[in-house]
């Protein structure tokens, strides 16, 4: 058999070979991403996994008492560390709710000034400046937070005749969320954009004005994709960890109201392994049950999220 | 109502002009879209215009409820009159022109509300109604013109996106005549619809020029004979040639227009 | 026309100055959301600049040193600086005047002295006579009664005194506070710079770039270029834009568990973090490095490859140079998160005390986000400044990153 003239010739087969490499380096690079996941995952289950030997999953999940460092004696054997999260999650929950409640309705009407009334030339400025307020690192939040914003809440409420703690829940969540303002904003100028210009039309056609189309029309329109940027919001707020070690409470307190210091996830995490403590204790593995549980919740929150604003956005299509 | 007298090619003597429009030009930044339009609309008639796409039918139709607005870089001169006002006078509220000129537009946009929440809205807004069975009669008034009432009677709280194209576009219709406007401004209305739907509308428009001025954009050559009384024809931005419909399809003055509906350009 | 209202202005439809009014506060709600919350970010910048203003600057006074004292009492240092003080200084008559002397100079004035000493001794022969000039730092408590013009709050008469006599002989000197830049962490507020952690953030953000560009471009090509649409690479799709959003604490437990307890690498090291946070930003370029992959025009694979190029070549030849500037926007901006990030570093020990810039990459490190926060931690009143002046320079830092990332894209923009 006679090679066809237009097939490579044996003599290439080093630059096949090169090709070849060059190719498997590519695909290894893609596989990166997967491993990562795949490493988040197993580390995290696997040191749960044993966190979870020695502490009840119920107990963790469902018990409201947490003091990480209080030892009990229990028939002889030492039990060191109450890990009822509880309080955690409440906590995380609340700052999350109160960053939400600033950055929700900031976010939301600068999407709606910037989309509907700010004109190209403002946007151009408007939109970029904004986005720092994400740009800034969260380690100056916490310090920002903490030094300015928490002081002076404090002597607003002292003033106002309530008693505010010095790591109170909203100084915390306030700063949380001016730093999430840029996302709900952009999420929802995205959302906003794609309600497709012919339903404005029809009101502005039938003599709606410009407020009046946007509340009537467009927020309705528009509400499902604003509420998977709510989640995607939420997922942030939920990860988010230097703002809250420095702003809000070590101790767990379960408490929903937002002038008491109150503890979150990530603070425990942080706590837990920034202590000098053997890396084997529950009291150092509690981080990755924590991190596990946080995992989980940002990632449904994600996918759920995306999942909502693109199928909000494919309906407009 | 005022009267004037119209053009000369209008021939009759006096007929009453609902709009006057002259020296209208458009502009998008540099490009000029329109130029030099000068046209009258008679009430109560219907006022077909037809060209090339890309002429500026559209764009001139937008004029006249001041649609053009929206968009920054349109630029509008000359003047508009409806009933003798110039609307784009400084005292003028867009808001106010828009219930007196209704929009129709090229692809059915109800909004994602029940049929009667449709219906209702522009009336809501405008407080046109005192109560509530005021408001009922309006939105079953406006189903029953637009031709609609029968077939949604017995579910208008269902929402209007669910209905068919036909279905929608009069929906929409009805929606556009729920605030009673003087003029309603259709833009291709049709272009989306089948012949059965088609047909429908084109019933609709003849029933509706007893009490209302339209003005219609269609590229079917057929559809303005059918429906319309007078007929403009524009051609890259320019009103080459208007008059009466049947005078102007059966004895065009102008090379273009003859080899528009002779179908040599478009 | 007529004087009867215009019919098409409001006054024909009544309610509708209501509606404007409406529409008025809407619009203001508008502009209120986007002017608060950029004066937030005003503030927030303002606010700790104005913190930050002490740290910058230092207040030095001419101190005179004899010759001879020094060759005798070099051994012994703080000896040597209670003499200096004595000598330099009026009426150091007994215990408590030589305390309050010593207090008006920084903690280890000594050892500065000797420093600069031995630097002239270098630069002028040392002929055993006449006497040295040199400038030391005041005290923390000298320099805010100085910049705050009010003398008397924290100083007693004696050192009131002696201030004032320093400031009417013109031996005091305001400069701008080097050490800040280049000294390492310190117990002591005076001293404490963040040169160290400079140093430390270079070197993570050399290890953070190097890994995560290099695996970022080389993924971004297979999956724009190369990869079949199949259900494997819609997964790999999803899983990066999943990692994109994870919580980067999650990112430091990562790091913890595989690089220090699996892999044994060093705690603190500017290696790990590194890793840590290339793990953390290689999504993000994915995502602009594919974006910059796509905006190359077809043409100019179709060009390749009518030349007889092979899908690799007329990648690496002729996509890849033209898309790299894009590339390089996204690194930018992912190396700007990373220099901020602060909470997984403190999952691989990154906040030990630590004075010495690190030699290399496996050096324990501090780096400038865990400065501001170890400082921020810091009871000690004087370090709040210091911390205030850490964030200008890490915000800095950011700027610059974030000019030249939109620079680049603007020149990006002018070729296509
Ligand atoms: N929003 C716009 N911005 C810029 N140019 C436009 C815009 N709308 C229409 N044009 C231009 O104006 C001209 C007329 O368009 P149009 O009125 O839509 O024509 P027709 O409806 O007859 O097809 C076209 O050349 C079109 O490109
Ligand atoms: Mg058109």
């Amino acid at each position: 058999m006679t090679l066809s003239p237009l097939k490579m010739k044996r003599t290439h087969s080093v630059k096949n070979v090169i090709e070849g490499a060059i190719k498997a380096c590519l695909i290894a690079s893609s596989a990166i991403a997967v491993l990562v996941t795949v490493g988040i995952i197993f580390s995290l289950i696997i040191q749960s996994v044993r966190f979870f030997s020695e502490v009840s999953f119920f107990d963790f999940l469902f018990g409201i008492e947490w003091k990480p460092q209080s030892v009990t004696e229990i028939g002889g054997g030492k039990v060191s560390g109450v890990f009822g999260a509880v309080p955690l999650f409440v906590g995380t929950f609340l700052i999350s709710f109160i960053a939400l409640l600033v950055a929700g309705p900031f976010g939301i009407f600068s999407a709606i000034y910037l989309s509907e009334y700010a004109g190209d030339r403002k946007r151009a400025l408007i939109k970029p400046a904004l986005e720092i307020l994400a740009g800034v690192p969260t380690v100056v939040y916490g310090f920002f937070a903490a030094i300015v914003i928490a002081p002076n809440i404090r002597g607003l409420g002292s003033a106002l005749g309530f008693n505010v703690a010095a790591e109170a829940a909203i100084s915390a969540g306030i700063v949380m969320g001016v730093m999430i303002i840029p996302l709900v904003s952009s999420i929802v100028d995205d959302v906003i954009s794609a309600v497709p210009i012919s339903l404005k039309e029809g009101a502005i056609g039938l003599g709606a004005t410009r407020s009046e189309t946007v509340r009537h029309v467009i927020l309705p329109a528009a509400l499902p994709g604003i509420a998977g940027g709510m989640l995607l919001a939420a997922s942030r707020a939920v990860g988010e960890t230097m703002i809250v070690v420095m702003a809000a409470g070590l101790a767990a307190q379960l408490s929903f109201n937002p002038l008491e210091a109150v503890t979150t996830v990530t603070v425990q995490i942080v706590l837990a392994l920034t202590g000098d403590q053997e890396f084997d204790s529950a009291k150092t593995l509690v981080a990755f049950a924590l991190g596990l549980t946080l995992f989980i919740v940002t990632l449904t929150f994600n996918l759920l999220g995306n999942w909502i604003v693109n199928r909000y956005k494919e309906a407009y299509d | 109502m005022v009267t004037y007298t119209v053009n000369e090619d209008n021939n009759p003597d006096t007929v009453k002009a609902k709009i006057i429009v002259d020296k209208v030009s458009v502009a998008y930044g540099d490009h000029l879209a329109l130029n030099d339009i000068a046209l009258d609309i008679i009430s109560n008639k219907v006022t077909a215009l037809i060209g090339p796409s890309g002429c500026g039918k559209t764009t001139f139709l937008r004029c006249i409820n001041r649609m053009n607005d929206l968009i920054g870089s349109c630029k509008v001169t000359g003047s508009i009159l409806l009933d003798g006002y110039d609307i784009y006078a400084p005292e003028v509220d867009v808001e106010v022109l828009r219930r007196k000129v209704g929009m129709v537009f090229q692809k059915p946009n109800p909004f994602p509300k029940s049929i009667y929440d449709n219906i209702a809205y522009g009336v809501k807004i405008h407080g046109l109604a005192s109560d509530k069975e005021e408001l009922d009669a309006i939105v079953e008034q406006s189903l029953v013109r637009a031709g609609l009432f029968e077939e949604v009677a017995d579910r208008l709280d269902v929402s209007g996106t669910s209905l068919s194209g036909g279905q929608q576009q009069r929906l929409c219709i009805a929606r556009a005549i729920a605030i009673s406007p003087d003029v309603i401004l259709m833009d291709e209305p049709c272009s989306a619809l089948d012949p059965i739907a088609t047909a429908k509308i084109e019933e609709l428009i003849h029933e509706l020029k007893e009490r209302y001025t339209i003005v219609i954009v269609t590229h079917s050559m057929q559809q303005a004979a059918r429906v319309s009384d007078y007929t403009a024809f524009f051609h890259e931005g320019d009103l080459v040639e208007k008059g009466e419909t049947s005078a102007l399809f059966t004895n065009p003055n102008d090379k273009r227009t003859e080899a528009y509906i002779t179908g040599r350009i478009g | 026309m007529t004087n009867k209202p215009h019919p098409l202005s409001m006054a024909s439809l009544p309610g509708l100055d209501k509606r404007y009014r409406a529409e008025k506060r809407f619009k203001f709600a508008g502009v209120l959301a986007v002017f608060s919350s950029l004066a937030f970010l005003g503030f927030l910048i303002v606010a700790i600049a104005l913190k930050s203003a002490g740290a910058f600057q230092t207040y030095e006074v001419e101190i005179l040193v004899k010759k001879e004292k020094y060759l005798e009492l070099r051994d012994q240092p703080f000896i040597f600086l209670q003499s200096t003080m004595r000598y330099n200084l009026s009426g150091v008559v007994n215990g408590q005047a030589m305390r309050e002397a010593v207090n008006m100079v920084v903690d280890g004035a000594e050892i500065d002295l000797l420093d600069h000493i031995e630097n002239l001794q270098q630069n002028t022969r040392a002929d055993g006579l006449g006497s040295y000039s040199v400038w030391v730092t005041l005290s923390n408590r000298v320099v805010s009664a100085l910049s705050k013009q009010d003398i008397g709050t924290n100083l007693t008469a004696r050192q009131q005194a002696w201030v004032e006599g320093w400031v009417a002989n013109n031996k005091v000197r305001q400069r701008f506070n080097v050490g800040f830049l280049t000294n390492g962490d310190s117990r002591d507020p005076e001293r404490a710079g963040i040169g160290s952690a400079l140093v430390g953030s270079a070197f993570m953000l050399l290890v953070c770039m190097v890994l995560s560009f290099g695996v970022g471009i080389l993924a971004a090509i297979y999956l724009e270029e190369f990869a079949p649409k199949n259900k494997y690479t819609v997964f790999l799709e999803v899983n990066i834009n999943n990692l994109a959003t994870v919580p980067s604490i999650i990112f430091g437990l990562l790091g913890l568990s595989v690089f220090l307890n699996l892999f044994g690498l060093p705690r603190s090291a500017a290696i790990v973090g590194g890793m840590v946070l290339a793990l953390m930003t290689m999504p993000t370029i994915i995502i602009a490095s594919r974006l910059a992959l796509q905006s190359v025009p077809l043409s100019i694979r179709e060009a390749a490859f009518s030349v007889g190029a092979s899908p690799l070549q007329t990648v690496f030849h002729h996509v890849l140079p033209l898309a790299l500037p894009g590339m390089l926007t996204g690194t930018i901006l992912g190396m700007a998160r990373a220099i901020g990030e602060t909470a997984p570093l403190l999952m691989i020990g990154m906040l030990a005390f630590i004075v010495e810039a690190p030699d290399n990459i496996f050096d324990p490190a501090s780096v400038l986000p865990v400065q501001i926060f170890l400082w921020a931690e810091s009871p000690e009143r004087g370090f709040e400044e210091k911390t205030a002046a850490a964030i200008i320079v890490l915000l800095a830092f950011l700027l610059v990153m974030n000019l030249t990332a939109i620079i680049l894209r603007k020149k990006l923009e002018k070729k296509w």
